[in-house]
């Protein structure tokens, strides 16, 4: 009952948003990531006892003689009667260098959307390949879907090397496959690491089995490779959530327009435009969360914006500075990633949700499949099924203010919503145009 | 296209990228951020969204953060509470105090209701919690809430960790974790079709410490059974209960005062106290890093009934 601290304090961790790490993994089923997950966890002691209890509990009643680690993930009944992963888990973790939130995502082909889901916000991909297999299919899926994700940081974990008499040939020849088909995507940089997330080598601790592999483990990778942009290289981006009128006596004027900056430094001051109606305003005054106000804020804080001219904005519309705002468009070209059990198809009714705007919206063309197996474009096609990647053009009944998606993560992504059902359908990464300026 | 280098050997040598003291954001700011966020798309898109509110500390943070996200305007939304008949009195009376001073509404749905006039039955073991899913499910059906905020967090158990931010439910409030839909960038889809509601969670990603270093942080004020203090307590399947009209001690429960706190504050049934001097929140801080023990690992008995006991409460409408 008394909570005597029995192993290493749990690390609160550093202090800024820099020194948080989001990643995923990513791999086939069955190539162990949920066991690697586990033992990242277990050997950087970020599970408590009664955790690591229940799941040396569970193990043994299935018969197990070692605790089964991705029993820690695998939250799900039929997770744990299938033994493989449905869903995305979020593990959050910190040791004293860095903190971390983790999406384990599934493997299974048929699991493809939530494996997007959880990659969509990452800044490092983790890519399991077992070491007797090398690359396959689900792989280069995988590492497509992070080259469009647009993920920083690929990594390579080549698992199962004790089974492969940890041949530093084997791993090689694996980086080697992993590489060229990073660089067919067009991924700049690639670290491959080759582990055993059964034994824990390489995991948090280095491996004396390998002693040919010099680089880091695991832990030490994710701890050390640099995350966070600086807000100041970007335009500013504010979609607007909410308009906050209180019209009390304390505040009978007050007319803020709330919302996430999602890209870039807004000052008082600025000169903006509201898209997509094209009004120009001032920034009159910029109110904090602490009930204060500032000369300036940036991505992404939640603030509430005051300008100096009365004009008429919604949810939905984006503040952007005059200078570096993008186009408002009716067509767009994107390459999307399908995610519904319904196929998409040229001629479609859909509604597009982009960052607070939702309008309806036609798929005009189908342009093309990538196809998986050698990663060329495949034109002719006009349906696109799930899991499937393609390129689309839409058009929008109303115009929506859409910036690239390679310069701005959160003004480029929007979904594709079934109207009847409220289902999402695609996921969608737009071309652009933005008009070059401020980025 | 530049060529991709692999460097299986050795990190990478990327540049540091330095966003400089003056344009970075603390990771309770970032946390913070995100959290309004959610809250302000709940406003914008729904009709009638309610918060659950317990007066535990996970609620109090999401009240004292959706006070913020709207000021100076009021929240936009109602309180909910489902009351098992078993809360803790502190408890009851910080909840109250609270609606009272923010000029909130408050609805509040009684499992003893249920059992008086027979829509419920007690269960052999005492416990309500599990009591707490019709009479929640009902209210959201009766006021037709089509947004409820929950202040679940994805670090508390296995289960929740698959939970989405948006999370759909059905007509009858049923979680199917298989048909959850994916969740993209910070995109939430909130579509439902009449009848169905969807359960919302701000603090997904926020951990216990996190809760706790905000509360420091925003000077939040807790009922104080979260704070060590003596009490009169029994052992049962070990953990340390606290007497009272739900049904303990039973014959051979020895009753004995105990310096405690609670870490979670739920019904008095199945929420054991841990034995603390913790005082203050810069002392249950530094008692919560150095424990070994999950929150609802030390004191949550309806956690340990399975393997899978919250997915299970989860599918029926639980939170």
């Amino acid at each position: 009952m008394t909570e005597a601290p029995t192993g290493a304090p749990r690390a609160s961790g550093p202090r800024t948003a820099a020194d948080t790490l989001r990643l995923a993994t990513a791999g086939s089923v069955d190539d162990g990531k949920s066991t690697l997950v586990g033992r990242l966890l277990h050997d950087s002691k970020s599970v408590l006892t009664d955790q690591l209890e229940a799941v040396e509990h569970a193990s043994r009643s299935r018969g197990q003689e070692t605790p089964d680690l991705a029993l820690l993930t695998d939250g799900l009944r039929a997770e744990r009667e299938q033994g493989i992963t449905i869903d995305v888990a979020y593990r959050y973790f910190a040791t004293s260098r860095r903190r971390f939130i983790l999406a384990d995502t599934p493997g299974h082909v048929q699991y493809t959307r939530n494996m997007v889901t959880g990659a969509s916000t990452a800044d490092l991909a983790l890519v399991l390949v077992d070491a007797r297999n090398g690359v396959v299919e689900q792989t280069r899926r995988h590492l497509a879907v992070a080259a469009l994700l647009r993920i920083r940081h690929v990594t390579l974990v080549v698992n199962k090397m004790d089974l492969v008499d940890c041949s530093e040939e084997v791993f090689a020849r694996t980086a080697a496959a992993f590489s060229a088909c990073a660089d067919a995507l067009g991924i700049e940089r690639v670290t491959a690491i080759p582990i055993s997330a059964l034994a824990g080598d390489n995991v948090v601790r280095p491996s004396e089995r390998m002693d040919w592999y010099a680089g880091p483990t695991v832990l030490e990778h994710l701890e050390s490779v640099p995350v966070g942009a600086d807000p100041r290289t970007e335009a500013a981006r504010l979609p607007v959530q909410y308009v906050i009128r209180p019209q009390t006596a304390a505040h009978p004027d007050y007319r803020g327009y709330a919302g996430q900056i999602t890209s870039g430094v807004l000052r008082v001051g600025d000169r903006i435009t509201v898209l997509p109606s094209g009004g120009a305003s001032t920034v009159a005054a910029i109110d904090t969360l602490d009930g204060a106000t500032t000369d300036t804020a940036w991505a992404p804080q939640s603030v509430t914006v005051r300008l100096a001219d009365d004009l008429d904005i919604a949810r939905g519309d984006l503040i952007a500075p005059a200078a570096g705002a993008p186009r408002a468009v009716r067509r767009l070209t994107a390459t999307v990633c399908h995610l519904g059990d319904q196929p998409l198809f040229a001629g479609r009714q859909v509604l597009l949700r982009h960052t607070t705007r939702t309008v309806r919206a036609v798929v005009a063309e189908i342009s093309s499949r990538l196809d998986l197996e050698d990663l060329s474009e495949r034109p002719g096609t006009d349906t696109l099924r799930m899991n499937d990647i393609g390129r689309v053009v839409l058009r929008t009944a109303e115009p929506i203010a859409l910036d690239g998606y390679a310069d701005f993560r959160r003004t480029g992504s929007f979904l594709l919503v079934d109207p009847v059902d409220g289902t999402t359908l695609t996921a969608g990464m737009a071309d652009g145009p933005t008009t070059g300026e401020g980025k | 296209m530049t060529a991709t280098t692999v460097t299986p050997f050795a990190a990478p040598s990327l540049p540091t990228v330095h966003t400089g003291d003056a344009f970075g954001l603390s990771h309770l700011d970032t946390v913070e951020s995100e959290a309004v966020h959610i809250f302000r798309e709940v406003a914008g898109e729904f009709e009638r969204p309610v918060i659950l509110f317990s007066g535990g500390k996970d609620s109090i943070v999401m009240l004292h953060l959706a006070l913020k996200a709207f000021a100076p305007a009021p929240v936009p939304f109602t309180l909910l509470h489902v009351d098992t008949g078993h809360n803790f009195p502190e408890v009851l009376e910080y909840r109250d105090r609270t609606v009272a001073a923010h000029g909130l509404r408050l609805y509040v749905a009684s499992v003893q209701d249920y059992i008086d006039d027979g829509r419920l039955r007690e269960r052999p073991d005492g416990t309500r919690n599990p009591l707490q899913t019709v009479p929640l499910t009902e209210a959201i059906r009766q006021h037709r809430f089509d947004a409820v905020f929950g202040g679940g967090r994805r670090d508390e158990e296995k289960a929740r960790a698959k939970e989405r931010v948006f999370s759909l439910r059905d007509e009858f409030s049923q979680w199917d974790p298989r048909r959850q839909r994916p969740e993209l960038w910070q995109l939430y889809n909130g579509r439902h079709a009449p009848g169905e509601h969807v359960r919302v969670f701000p603090l997904s990603n926020w951990t216990e410490l996190d809760v706790w270093q905000y509360i420091q942080r925003e000077d939040i004020a807790l009922p104080r059974i979260y704070f060590a203090h003596e009490r009169e307590v029994f052992a049962r399947d070990g953990m340390w209960l606290a007497p009272g009209a739900w049904g303990g001690p039973r014959d051979g429960e020895r009753v004995e005062k105990r310096l405690v706190r609670y870490r979670t504050v739920g019904d008095m049934s199945c929420t054991g106290a841990v034995d603390s001097d913790a005082t203050t929140v810069e002392a249950v801080i530094a008692e919560i890093a150095a424990s070994r023990l999950t929150e609802r690992g030390a004191t949550r008995a309806d956690d340990k009934m399975s393997e899978a006991a919250m997915e299970d409460r989860k599918r029926e409408g639980y939170f």
